[in-house]
């Protein structure tokens, strides 16, 4: 096939020959980022998080009297512990990807409280059996015994007053890199320190925290005795329990204490909330997608019908003269596909202006190198899908138009 | 003449069926898509007290400890005007304000006193005599409290109307009693619905920002005494004792000031700095640095927008702007296929003016059309979004000046899409078109 003759003819008709190319650019850029974009909500709701997500239940309990605290929350894991199904059962501050949510400021000497590279974590507290309610998974050293929960009470400063921790890999690696966490010490301003003495498989904070996706996992885990705050129990059973265990629950607790306000949730529910936000976007986000090419390629298939349109005659000509119907095709396919990498090329660069404004006005990463050929590819396809039905109609255009009066 | 060019234009568009409901559908759903982000954004990005934002003020210091490396811009930005008990207090005794009132939100247990029914959490804010009237909260029955109410701290409550008609059937309830985190308050007030979009006195605060506000009100001094707890509190330094906040190293309240005119907040201003300059000069803070954004000012600061919206209102605009592209090259295609036709014209006399204007009312009726389309899909857009669960989704609707922007989005598209076909239309030559007839 000779390039040249298609140029030529091209030349003619600069003006829309330059509207599909740009049309073909802009929906590259675009397409471009709005993947982008879309990847990126995906892998946050895909975020792993090395709990028992299908078993565990979060039952929270409002309005209890700060002073019989103590006293009412081990009754209420009692009675939890007794209803059937049930495997384990405890009482947190807070849960992964929950509203509230305790965070503070930690270094790995006294003086780091406000140096500028103190990571700020999530300081989730459990009581006793924790670490087996929420099923949290141990890479290194042990969880706490019976006397470092019992010998741990919640302080005024809303810290406990034990000197053991258990760190997520990820914070470990933060704080640590490249060193092993056990036995070195978390400080949380000059006089409280921690002593590490587990690390587990990364667990999700609650709330968003910005910062991007790697602070998702910094948090540590201190083991407290039963207090008012403590007052979300998170209750595991066989995920296909969970809903019998999590209704008997609310409703043994509401029994107990009936001033109290009750929520349960199962964990698979709070999770689907929390990310309802950024599923709804991938939507928008797929379907604009889907719309937009669909507008370029009519936009295609409409210049494109135009151009045979007008050049009936010509392609008469050709025909007349020995051009067979493969040949009308395939110059029109290879029109489109001049036209189509002309487009890509110049949209390869709009992409990647686009994405430097997006990393710097809404703080997006930087666009993977291999998005861009991707979507060139997807544009050419396109372009060849779209160029199809009208350049057929020119194949079958017959020699004998080339004789009549156009 | 304009009567001709519309006769035109729908013989045209009869001829090309398909080709005219493709351009109509490509810019209908361009501005559909972009209408329905526009009236996203400037939901999000309205005026929650237009009548008097930019008389409202929200004074911000920076109470780190000597040894902080962050920047007072960035304090605020994360903490909003949120303040310690002491200076809080110190800056709303000095009265240099028209009026000035200390808030704090507390979740708050209600006890309903039928029997069946279950105690419930509602949102509650602790906050002082000014709040009211400095938020032009009107009421329904009754009125606030005084300041001598703040002082003694009396057991008094004002609820909003939502509560009232949950708890009392919308009756007037002064005078009743209504039990707040298991102790009795003696109604004062019930409020009109009032609910500014965004919430803004509690975006530092941490509340929610959108919905139908909060329910209950009660003396910030009452509800220090019994020790309720806050929704934030952010501490800075060691020493913290979290049952006497009053006195710990931590910012868990927010002020807000009304001046008498946006002009005064020069001398305001000037004031809290000088207060600074004082409690530096005490020890007690280390920082120079003040704040004054006004209402609008700290919505900026705090971005209350939230990126999901301000990027999706640029892809809509994307996508405007590949369908106008779209429209251009069909219009264009269209036209020169009726380069004969204009030739015809133009041999009997019709100017090249009158060509140009022939063309541009042709893609104004696209537009126009296109606008009907998209307003269609802007509703279906709307409706979308009412159903996702964004806090602010509800409040989705239509108003009149986004009625009239999508149509005049929709005519200013096609008239710009329109240039080029026009144009290439008025310089064809006559002759040849003719020659060939």
């Amino acid at each position: 096939m000779q390039i040249q003759p298609i140029l030529a003819a091209l030349k003619k008709h600069k003006i829309p020959a330059f509207l599909i190319v740009l049309e073909i650019a802009l929906a590259c850029a675009v397409l471009c980022n709005t993947v982008f974009m879309i990847g990126q909500r995906i892998s946050e709701i895909h975020l792993p998080n090395a709990i028992d997500e299908a078993g565990v239940s979060v039952i929270n309990v409002n309005g209890i009297d700060p002073k019989t605290a103590n006293a009412d929350i081990p009754r209420d894991l009692d009675a939890l512990r007794q209803i059937p199904g049930v495997t384990a059962a405890a009482a947190f501050n807070m849960f992964p990807l929950g509203n509230n949510s305790w965070n503070t400021d930690v270094g790995t000497s006294p003086d780091s409280l406000f140096a500028k590279d103190s990571p700020n974590i999530a300081e989730y507290m459990f009581t006793k059996g924790g670490p087996e309610a929420i099923g949290m998974r141990l890479l290194e050293g042990r969880f706490f015994t019976d006397e470092e929960y019992a010998g741990s009470k919640l302080g005024d400063n809303y810290l406990p007053t034990s000197h053991v921790v258990v760190v997520t890999q990820s914070l470990a690696q933060r704080l640590w890199p490249g060193e092993s966490a056990l036995g070195k010490r978390v400080w949380i301003g000059q006089q409280q320190n921690y002593t590490v003495v587990g690390v587990v498989a990364n667990v999700l904070r609650p709330g968003q925290n910005g910062g991007g996706i790697g602070h998702f996992y910094w948090a540590m885990f201190l083991p407290v005795s039963p207090a008012a705050g403590i007052q979300n129990y998170v209750v595991r059973s066989a995920p296909q329990a969970r809903d019998r265990v999590l209704r008997d629950s609310v409703a043994k607790l509401e029994a107990l204490s009936p001033s109290v306000v009750v929520k349960g949730q199962a964990f698979t529910e709070i999770r689907n909330k929390f990310f309802a936000d950024a599923r709804s976007m991938v939507w928008m986000l797929v379907l604009v997608c889907v719309v937009m090419l669909a507008v370029t390629a009519f936009g295609i298939v409409g210049l494109t019908s135009f151009w045979v349109g007008q050049r009936r005659r010509q392609i008469g000509i050709r025909r007349a003269v020995g051009a067979t119907r493969a040949h009308i095709l395939q110059y029109f396919q290879t029109e489109n596909f001049l036209l189509s990498t002309a487009g890509v090329v110049i949209g390869m660069v709009l992409a990647f202006g686009i994405n430097l404004y997006l990393m710097q006005h809404y703080q997006l990463n930087r666009l993977p190198w291999y998005y861009l050929p991707a979507s060139a590819i997807a544009l050419w396809l396109l372009g060849q899908l779209a160029v199809l039905g009208p350049a057929l109609r020119a194949a079958n255009v017959p020699p004998v138009v080339a004789t009549r009066d156009a | 003449m304009f009567g001709y060019y519309l006769d035109l234009a729908l013989r045209s568009f009869k001829r090309n069926r398909t080709l005219t409901a493709l351009m109509v559908l490509a810019l209908g759903l361009g501005i559909g898509a972009s209408i329905t982000t526009l009236t996203v954004l400037k939901l999000l990005s309205g005026d929650p007290l237009p009548q008097k934002s930019a008389r409202i003020f929200a004074p911000q210091i920076d109470p780190l400890p000597s040894a902080s490396s962050t920047r007072a811009d960035q304090v605020w930005r994360n903490w909003g005007n949120l303040m310690t008990w002491t200076d809080a207090m110190n800056l709303l005794h000095a009265h240099r304000a028209e009026r000035q009132a200390v808030m704090a939100l507390s979740p708050m247990k209600i006890t309903p006193q039928a029997l069946d029914q279950h105690p419930f959490f509602s949102d509650g804010v602790i906050t002082t005599s000014d709040f009211f009237g400095m938020f032009d909260a009107a009421f329904q029955y009754g009125s606030g409290w005084s300041a001598q109410d703040d002082e003694n701290r009396a057991q008094v409550v004002v609820i909003a109307g939502f509560l009232n008609d949950k708890l009392f059937g919308g009756k007037n309830s002064v005078g009743r009693t209504l039990r707040v985190n298991d102790k009795d308050f003696r109604i004062v007030g019930v409020l009109k619905p009032w609910a500014p979009q965004p919430r803004f006195y509690a975006v530092s605060l941490g509340g929610r920002g959108y919905g139908n506000g909060d329910a209950v009100f009660v003396p910030l001094e009452t509800g220090v005494a019994a020790q309720w707890n806050t929704q934030n509190v952010n501490c800075f330094d060691t020493g913290v004792d979290i049952n006497h906040l009053t006195t710990a190293p931590c910012s868990w309240v927010s002020l807000w000031v009304e001046l008498r005119s946006a002009s005064d907040a020069g001398a305001y201003k000037t004031f809290l700095s000088n207060y600074v300059a004082q409690q530096i000069s005490l020890g007690r803070m280390h920082h120079p640095e003040v704040n004054l954004p006004n209402l609008m000012g700290y919505l900026a600061q705090q971005r209350v927008v939230p990126n999901d919206a301000k990027l999706q209102a640029n892809l809509a605009f994307g996508f405007l702007l590949i369908c106008v592209v779209n429209t251009v090259g069909l219009l264009l295609a269209k036209c020169l296929r009726r380069s004969r036709e204009i030739g015809v014209r133009r041999a009997l006399g019709a100017t090249r003016k009158a060509i140009f204007a022939q063309f541009m009312v042709e893609s104004g009726m696209v537009g126009i059309a296109g606008g009907v389309l998209g307003l269609v899909f802007t509703e279906l857009g709307l409706w979308a979004i009412r159903h996702q669960p964004a806090e602010y989704a509800k409040l989705a609707h239509l108003d009149p000046s986004m009625f009239i922007a999508t149509f005049v989005v929709a005519l200013v598209a096609s008239l710009i899409a329109g240039l080029l076909p026009a144009w290439r239309a008025c310089v064809v030559a006559p002759a040849p078109q003719l020659k060939s007839v």
